[in-house]
């Protein structure tokens, strides 16, 4: 051991004194052949089936069609490197991750960090990559607070938060599920789950003031598997519709438990972000269930989508690993393409492989079309995407043997999402004031 | 107290070792500082641990309070701004000690499985509370903000380190010195005989019940180190059973053999978890398993035996 750490310490400053050196010689923009990123999912653990392994599919997909060449439309690499991904595990709990991401940073020396599917997991390692100053990706973690708690200057996430998810879905109840005077939820008890109910009871008061919440909604433990108890409540519960933004395994299971309880028989159901269990359940997923993929992707766009990227992602997907892809896949792949784009554009700018600090300024405020549609990078000061999210209801297609969806509609960005600088409770209070919906 | 200084070799070896590593600290890279601070803090709790499993008792709810350590430190840092490490460990350590003196009054009273289990039911319990209310973070947790020392500022990690390995010392010491005692020289004697041991006077369970105190401040202390080091704590990673398991774990790996042991472990532990995690990102916990199976099969008496091993084979060579 103190062989190898003395080891460690002479090569440490060695390399310490050749980047000096390198750096006195004043050169700022040197080619640079390969950049090493950390891809961070569940790869062990109750989410890594659903949720994880898709999210790792659809990273791994773009990022060997971008070192390719292959991403229609896009030059080869990353800012001209190629890209060398380290795949991490999210499972384990929060400080886990914070004691894995100071490993991948110090130890693994990666340049940049995308991954982070829990709220939980982001909400603990933004801090880190602060501290570290590393770039940082987040590629999905719902919950609005990691922009609006702090200005965050190395983090960035491609993902709308659980606040354009939540008010899309009161228009889509208002709007498609007129009849209905009341709703109650089960959610996660953690940032995204507590998030998700607050922002859709909210949204309700102020879009559909008839229809009344529960008093009791549910809030169980996330991962715990067992629903029985908190099912037989939200079926004595009056409120006729439920409201759920469960995902990984969590929504299989309840799916699966309510179900042989005859549940979906007397209440209806909304997924806000249960994509995954739709295609994973196939024919035992309950048809009329109000089902979202928190952009355009998944089960409400596969089967008439025209977009050039969406249609070679579905398709360079399903050949690869078997299976349509689902939210997190896209997820995933959209923030390595974001990457992509940001260097790509910080690159020309530096010509060269830019610094850390310029591939920031190229992240920044971007504005790019991916294989979920349009994103914008318009809120946190240009680093916190908005996009549209739309919903349907689940209908098993017997022909074709696989889920599908219908009555689709999508909500532009600008109407369910503050404009940059508002709290997402104050704007949504206040009326939501200045929202562009058609 | 001061003469176990000048007498006791394990001591003399712990002190020079440490401060060796202190000092390595400022060579070491950032990665190898935060897994060292990591291991010794996790040490703390197994060496709590190891004054119970010399008297036969173990533990599979220590996670208690190494949560309690750790929560105490992220509560005080997020709803009273405390963030000097000696009012955190200080009030850790209270805390912990003060749950312990009150728990060991029914723990006490049971031995081999139903202590363990009675114990594990406790620590799930908290488990419960934290995951359940929001205010207390829920499966979240809390962000720690960085630590101060009598109201300075360090810009690096390395003053934390050197108070995790000078805390690490003074608990050698003291245990050491408690193992002295005649309480502590009953440690055996209990696991041996305890009738034995009330026919000569001594109360089992009052020796019994100041030992579960004594491992229950160890471990307080150990997650307020590791909250403190790793600036975040939430209940999956701190307080959950498989906590408690991976101290056992640690406790089994490192042996029962020497007060040394339990830090040895600790650090051998986070680096074992560090590669395998970075080797096998999807298989990482069957690498982790299979070592603690391998040394079960083959160093039956914990890693310290090799140390042992090797001491008296400089031992023999010399005579």
């Amino acid at each position: 051991m103190t062989a190898r750490t003395l080891g460690k310490a002479i090569r440490t400053a060695a390399l310490a004194s050749a980047v000096a050196a390198a750096a006195s010689m004043g050169g700022a923009a040197a080619a640079k052949n390969t950049i090493k990123v950390a891809i961070v999912t569940f790869l062990t653990g109750p989410a890594a089936g659903p949720f994880g392994v898709p999210g790792k599919n659809g990273a791994e997909l773009m990022i060997d069609a971008i070192n390719a060449g292959g991403l229609p439309g896009h030059s080869k690499g990353f800012g001209g490197a190629t890209l060398d991904p380290v795949f991490a595990d999210e499972a384990g709990g929060n400080s886990k991750q914070v004691a894995e991401y100071r490993n991948l940073v110090e130890k693994q020396n990666v340049d940049a960090v995308v991954g982070y599917i829990s709220s939980g997991s982001c909400m603990a390692t933004a801090p880190v990559a602060e501290e570290l100053k590393k770039l940082t990706i987040v590629t999905i973690c719902g919950t609005p607070s990691l922009f609006e708690d702090e200005p965050r200057s190395y983090v960035f996430r491609t993902q709308g938060s659980a606040v354009g998810d939540s008010i899309a879905a009161a228009h889509y109840v208002t709007q498609f599920m007129p009849d209905v005077t009341s709703y109650t939820g089960i959610n996660q008890n953690y940032a995204f789950g507590q998030d998700s109910w607050k922002f859709f009871k909210q949204a309700m008061e102020q879009i559909n003031p008839k229809a009344k919440a529960s008093s009791n909604p549910q809030f169980p433990k996330i991962f715990s598997g067992q629903y029985g108890a908190e099912i037989s409540t939200l079926s004595l519960d009056r409120a006729e519709l439920v409201h759920s933004s469960f995902w990984d395994g969590d929504i299989e299971a309840f799916v699966l438990q309510a179900l042989v309880r005859g549940f979906f028989d007397d209440k209806r159901f909304a997924a806000v972000v249960g994509d995954s269990a739709v295609d994973s359940l196939g024919a035992k997923f309950p048809d009329g269930v109000l089902i979202g993929t928190r952009s355009r992707s998944g089960i409400l766009i596969r089967r008439d989508t025209t977009d050039p990227l969406n249609v070679w992602f579905i398709k360079a997907y399903k050949e690869r690993y078997g299976a349509y892809p689902v939210g997190p896949s896209y997820q995933y792949a959209k923030a390595v393409h974001f990457l992509k784009l940001g260097l790509d554009k910080a690159a020309a700018a530096a010509g060269g492989f830019p610094t850390q600090a310029q591939m920031i300024e190229g992240l920044k405020g971007l504005s790019f079309n991916s294989v979920d549609g349009k994103t914008a990078m318009a809120l946190g000061g240009g680093h916190q995407a908005i996009h549209d999210v739309g919903y349907g209801f689940t209908e098993f297609d017997k022909e074709k043997g696989e889920p599908a969806a219908t009555n689709v509609k999508f909500y532009a960005a600008e109407c369910i999402n503050p404009p940059e600088g508002m709290l997402a409770e104050e704007w949504v209070d206040k009326g939501m004031p200045g929202a562009k919906c058609d | 107290m001061l003469d176990i200084l000048k007498t006791d070799k394990t001591i003399r070896w712990a002190a020079l070792a440490f401060l060796a590593l202190a000092l390595s600290g400022l060579v070491i890279d950032a990665w190898i500082l935060n897994n060292l601070m990591f291991g010794l803090a996790r040490g703390l709790a197994v060496l709590g641990l190891l004054v119970l499993w010399r008297t036969g008792l173990i533990s599979f709810g220590h996670a208690l309070y190494f949560g309690i350590g750790a929560y105490t430190v992220a509560l005080l840092d997020t709803f009273a701004g405390v963030t000097d490490l000696v009012l955190r460990l200080g009030v850790a350590v209270a805390a912990s000690a003060a749950i312990g003196f009150l728990l060991g009054f029914i723990l006490r009273k049971y031995r081999g499985i139903f202590f363990a289990m009675l114990s594990l039911a406790f620590s799930m319990v908290l488990y419960g509370i934290l995951v359940k209310i929001e205010a207390l973070g829920s499966t979240d947790g809390f962000s720690v903000s960085a630590t101060t020392i009598f109201g300075w500022k360090p810009e690096t990690k390395f003053p934390l380190f050197c108070a995790i390995v000078a805390t690490a010392v003074v608990a050698i010491v003291c245990v050491q010195f408690y193992l002295r005692t005649t309480l502590g020289h009953l440690t055996t004697a209990i696991r041996d005989n305890e009738l034995r041991v009330e026919y000569l006077g001594y109360s089992v369970a009052k020796a019994i019940h100041i030992k579960y105190v004594i491992s229950a401040a160890l471990t307080g202390a150990a997650g307020a180190m590791l909250a403190t080091a790793l600036g975040q704590v939430d209940p999956d990673s701190m307080v959950n059973w498989t906590i408690s398991g991976e101290l056992v774990f640690i406790t089994i790996m490192a042996g029962p053999g020497n007060v040394v042991a339990p830090f040895i472990g600790g650090i051998v532990f986070e680096f074992l978890r560090t590669y395998a995690f970075e080797w096998a990102p999807q298989a990482w916990q069957l690498i982790v398993g299979g070592a603690l199976l391998a040394i079960i099969f083959f160093l039956p008496r914990g890693i310290w035996s090799i140390f042992e091993k090797l001491m008296a084979r400089i031992k023999g060579s010399q005579g």
